[in-house]
């Protein structure tokens, strides 16, 4: 074997080996791209809008938040602000993971930043950690099918979504908040996370009470990080670490 | 060009802001200051919150049994158990509550 039929072999397993990693992510990811495009439909979006939305955005929790705040007839402005809020946590990611990408060229790195999501964050780390290289082609083959499968399953979504006779009985118009409390009790182990959850939320119902719907978003999360921001450093845990 | 387009125009604008800004800027610092960090960390709960908090207030019996459900296996099961335990939960009511 030459020398190159052996690294052409190798960029082929590093690809597959990728695509292996994604499948419990595409799993995982399934029912939610479902429901995302089917809660589209429900608050206005046609199915054009809901597979694009999908497809430019690639953010879970925040195209729901967008669906959300769309369907309550809030200013797109700040629909596009609560989406920025919301997707704030990759600045993070994308700090962690330009230490392991910043050989890649140019258009592989700026693709490599579109499809950084929560899993593909976490598992690339993984990988890093352990001391193996983090290459494009294996990125692409961890990111691609959970893209691919993202975007057509909220296509998919939003057709089906049509067909549901009765939403109200389904619950559709109550399933977000459901899935949103999910998502915060998964941040659960974060330090600070009762007082800024106690924070928010008292802020943001009487905010909802007062000033009323959508600036009950804006004031409640302000509300939790400035909490976050003024307790001292030594209660949130950071800044201790070696 | 349709408004619902612009607004996905424009989120998908600033999530890609979000995925590479981080490597661009944050990366130029050597240390992040803690306080600024802790922000950082809370921007999530804190905004997902404001989405639970208000629906929850305004809500019936149907909605707060799932919730209450969905907060209980969150403390054993991932996101999938607790969604589809809150969901089924509330469909289930629903049918009795209305």
């Amino acid at each position: 074997m030459t020398a190159e039929a052996i690294s052409q072999s190798r960029t082929g397993g590093d690809f597959w080996d990728g695509v292996r990693l994604s499948m419990p992510v595409v799993v995982a990811s399934a029912p939610f791209a479902i429901l995302f495009g089917a809660i589209a439909v429900d608050s206005g979006f046609s199915v054009l809008e809901a597979f694009l939305m999908s497809a430019m955005i690639y953010g879970g929790a925040s195209q729901m938040v967008g669906i959300e705040l769309f369907g309550q007839h809030v200013a797109p402005w700040l629909i596009v602000l609560s989406i920025f809020a919301v997707n704030f946590r990759h600045v993070l990611y994308s700090a962690g993971i330009g230490r392991r990408i910043a050989h890649w060229p140019l258009l592989q790195q700026a693709l490599g930043y579109f499809i950084l999501t929560d899993p593909q964050f976490a598992v690339a780390e993984a990988r890093a950690v352990s001391g193996k290289p983090v290459g494009f082609v294996w990125y692409l083959g961890l990111g691609l099918p959970v893209y691919v499968f993202w975007v057509i399953e909220s296509g998919l979504g939003a057709v089906f979504g049509k067909l549901i006779p009765d939403t109200h009985a389904l619950g559709v118009d109550f399933l977000l908040p459901i899935y949103f409390l999910g998502l915060v009790l998964g941040f659960r182990k974060r330090p600070l996370w009762l007082p800024v959850v106690a924070a928010s939320a008292a802020a943001s119902i009487i905010a909802y009470k007062t000033v009323g719907s959508p600036w009950h978003v804006s004031i409640g999360a302000v509300a939790g990080v400035l909490l976050a921001v003024i307790l001292p450093p030594h209660h949130s845990g950071i800044g201790e670490r070696p | 060009m349709s408004t619902t387009f612009w607004i996905i125009l424009a989120g998908a604008i600033a999530t890609y802001l979000t995925r590479v800004g981080g490597h661009l800027v944050i990366s130029r610092f050597e240390n992040i200051h803690p306080r600024v960090e802790a922000g950082l960390n809370a921007v999530p709960a804190a905004v997902l919150t404001t989405l639970v908090a208000p629906a929850v207030l305004g809500a019936g019996p149907a909605e707060w049994a799932a919730l209450i459900v969905t907060a209980l296996v969150s403390l054993r099961g991932g996101l999938m158990p607790m969604f589809l335990a809150g969901a089924a939960v509330l469909i289930l009511a629903r049918q009795f509550v209305g």
